[in-house]
């Protein structure tokens, strides 16, 4: 005996998002960092084109400084579901000289990805970039649309944003605009993880605990990788259990101590902690608007 | 996900500017222990750097830097927080009258309203306003906090004669079912917004949290009948699936069985639902709200915009229509403006052939004559379109009586229309 369909607001929002992006753009891409929410929205994808493929491509910025087991599970999920995979590498962008490597204790080649992510954003002819932001992140993406209108040179102009009324979407754009899509807007960080844990979707073994060298600063526990993240000698690098709870450029995301092994576990634990996702996000603590500031010269 | 922590509430929230809303929602947020050690921190620095003696909330949700620098809202910043028992989003919207937009757009995804007032100022223009775009909007479920009650000596007699002037508004809604309920609370002291307080003690109501709580999502919405407007037509590349050609939609309003009847418009076209799919599974039936695929046991014609119905349950059909318009753009509406408007996910040329009346900015029920239509003003107007629109009014069904107008020049979304 065939059952009613459950709704599942989140997800038929997201399908219904997805769904548009095709209907509404002639070149859309996916933005795929290898993190779980990366990962949710392919899965998103896959379920609102079933039985048909994936009609986007997956474009990843490749900062060089990323987390092996990331790009391993990333080429997995390329292959088992037959997707295009375009990658546009940092590196290239600091040999052409369009910009410059960051030095010193902080440095990062997060900031660096804007250019390179507008580059390849042009090279490809992109109208549609669908990201995984959520804006229950950061309070800037609180402020942020599901269709989100960048200019030619891929700045957000927060203070002149469309108004989306009910359900309805306006991707009209001129030539050279483009526009920024997030599904899993209205999805929060306990939701993502309730959802992988639902649907068994697989995620990169660094959202799980393992062992780890690491190093202090700043209460926070950063990987030890000298070839990747600055370390000043009084800096001592350790073996402690660990796990990250975002995925993002190795020399900006911070690991917290934890012996969640299994899925379960870290949903367990999510619920319970005290610090908030991009709580170990180096990159968001440089100023209060530090986000705000990024995103209005281009980042997602 | 178990069945219950699927559920979410979204809510609204409007006031004047100052009457604490900011403040409300991030009591909220620290009263359900939402708002994380970090951010936290984060509200305490700030709070001691701006000199205030009490942590200021309102820094937990203003995120864009002009927002605090002025110490206001700008513009709709969504936030989540969750109880044992569901999720919840609340879409604040900003007070200000040039700001007017954005409380329509927090509204419109809205189950529940919540609108703020100043226990000192007690009814203000804006309150007739914001009551106005429930009303308008017809959110069934509308939640009035009175706030500052502690500014006020918790006046009870204070409270029952804001209640009184509130109810001489809601006298004149065509809207009946409409259930309005009001709550007492000192937002800065968190006294009746998740706890109840001793200083309340002629208050025998839930507090606000609890109003929330006990509210069920179903019980916020009208039945409509179905609406299943095609995104995009599944065709698959595989041998296998050769003559798959899936219909994937969002259902509007109402329900889809297996077997039933239905007429694909504008072709008039009839069929049967062969069978209805999510993802990899197939289901007896659908209801509103659910992103599915159907199928179809004839070989028709069906494309982007067609829209499904049952064949019993027609929508109606017009190249012109009436329609309620508020305006959001700064370039104001003049009748013979060309624009695109969108009908769910179907966009067709249209032009303004008149305006009927603006409704005067008092809210007191009163229209005037008007040639255009500013920014923030709302107004009758009659509008022709290139295609005939399939649609219900939007009394009859809330997603099928809407649309959007979008300026062909800017691309702008410069208003919303509710259909009459």
């Amino acid at each position: 005996m065939l059952q009613k369909v459950k709704n599942n607001p989140l997800e038929d929002e997201a399908i219904y998002i997805f769904r548009e992006v095709a209907g509404q753009f002639e070149k859309p891409a996916i933005l795929f960092s290898g993190g779980k929410d990366s990962i949710t929205l392919v899965h998103l994808a896959k379920k609102a084109f079933y039985p048909g493929k994936i009609p986007f491509p997956l474009l990843h910025i490749d900062t060089g400084h990323n987390f092996p087991e990331v790009i391993a599970l990333r080429d997995k999920l390329v292959k088992e579901l037959d997707l295009d995979l375009k990658v546009h590498y940092v590196q290239d962008s600091i040999d052409a000289g369009i910009v410059k490597e960051e030095t010193g204790k902080y440095a990062s080649r997060n900031k660096l990805q804007i250019e390179t992510l507008l580059q390849a954003i042009e090279t490809h002819g992109f109208d549609a970039c669908i990201g995984g932001a959520r804006r229950d992140e950061e309070k800037a993406r609180a402020k942020e649309r599901i269709f989100s209108v960048r200019d030619d040179f891929g700045q957000w102009d927060e203070k002149n944003q469309r108004p989306e009324v009910f359900d309805m979407l306006n991707g009209r754009i001129d030539f050279g605009q483009n526009v920024r899509v997030f599904p899993i807007s209205n999805w929060t960080e306990l939701d993502v993880w309730n959802y992988i844990q639902r649907e068994n979707i697989e995620i990169p073994s660094i959202y799980m605990a393992h062992k780890r060298k690491v190093f202090e600063r700043d209460n926070l526990l950063w990987p030890a990788n000298d070839a990747v993240v600055y370390r000043e000698e009084d800096e001592i690098v350790t073996e402690k259990t660990v796990r990250f709870r975002t995925v993002g450029d190795m020399s900006c995301t911070a690991a917290v101590e934890s012996f969640a092994f299994e899925i379960d576990q870290v949903v367990h634990e999510i619920k319970q902690s005290n610090l908030s996702e991009r709580g170990a996000r180096i990159d968001d603590k440089r100023s209060e608007a530090a986000m705000e500031q990024r995103k209005q010269q281009g980042y997602f | 996900m178990n069945t219950s922590k699927n559920q979410v509430l979204k809510i609204s929230t409007s006031g004047s500017v100052d009457d604490g809303k900011s403040t409300l929602i991030g009591r909220i947020l620290y009263d359900t222990k939402s708002l994380k050690q970090d951010k936290l921190k984060a509200i305490e620095e700030n709070s001691i750097k701006k000199g205030y003696d009490y942590l200021d909330f309102s820094l937990a949700t203003d995120g864009l830097t002009a927002e605090r620098e002025q110490g206001i809202t700008i513009d709709v910043a969504h936030i989540y927080f969750s109880s044992p028992n569901r999720s919840y989003i609340i879409a604040d919207t900003p007070g200000h009258i040039e700001y007017t937009r954005n409380m329509i757009t927090g509204t419109s995804t809205s189950d529940v309203s919540l609108i703020l007032i100043d226990a000192r100022n007690g009814v203000v223009e804006q309150t007739r306003r914001h009551y106005f775009i429930n009303s308008l909007l017809r959110v069934k479920e509308v939640i009035v906090v009175i706030n500052k009650m502690d500014l006020i000596g918790y006046d009870q007699q204070r409270f029952q004669s804001i209640i009184e002037d509130f109810k001489k508004l809601t006298e004149n809604t065509d809207f009946k079912d409409q259930k309005v309920t009001f709550i007492p609370v000192s937002a800065l002291h968190g006294e009746n917004v998740v706890n109840p307080s001793e200083n309340f003690r002629w208050y025998d109501g839930k507090t606000l949290m609890q109003v929330l709580e006990d509210l069920k999502v179903e019980e916020t919405q009208e039945a409509a009948h179905a609406r299943f407007q095609i995104q995009t037509v599944i065709r698959p590349k595989k041998e296998s699936l050769h003559d798959f050609r899936g219909y994937a939609g969002k259902l509007r309003g109402g329900e889809l069985k297996i077997n039933d009847e239905v007429t694909i418009l504008p072709s008039e076209t009839k069929s049967t639902i062969k069978s209805i799919e999510f993802y990899d599974q197939q289901y007896e039936s659908a209801s509103k709200g659910s992103s599915i695929t159907i199928t179809l046991k004839d070989e028709v014609n069906v494309s982007r915009g067609d829209l499904i119905v049952k064949t019993q349950e027609k929508p109606l059909i017009a190249k012109e229509l009436k329609a309620i318009i508020c305006w959001m753009d700064k370039t104001p509406l003049l009748s013979s403006t060309m624009l695109y408007l969108q009908h769910g996910v179907k966009q067709v040329k249209s032009k303004i052939t008149s305006i009927d009346y603006k409704i005067k900015s008092s809210f007191n029920g009163t229209t005037e004559k008007t040639d255009k239509l500013n920014m923030n003003d709302l107004g009758l107007v009659n509008i022709k379109v290139g295609q005939p629109l399939y649609f219900d009014t939007y009394k009859e069904n809330k997603d099928n009586g809407v649309f959007i107008l979008i300026d062909g020049k800017t691309n702008a979304t410069a208003g919303v229309g509710f259909i009459q």
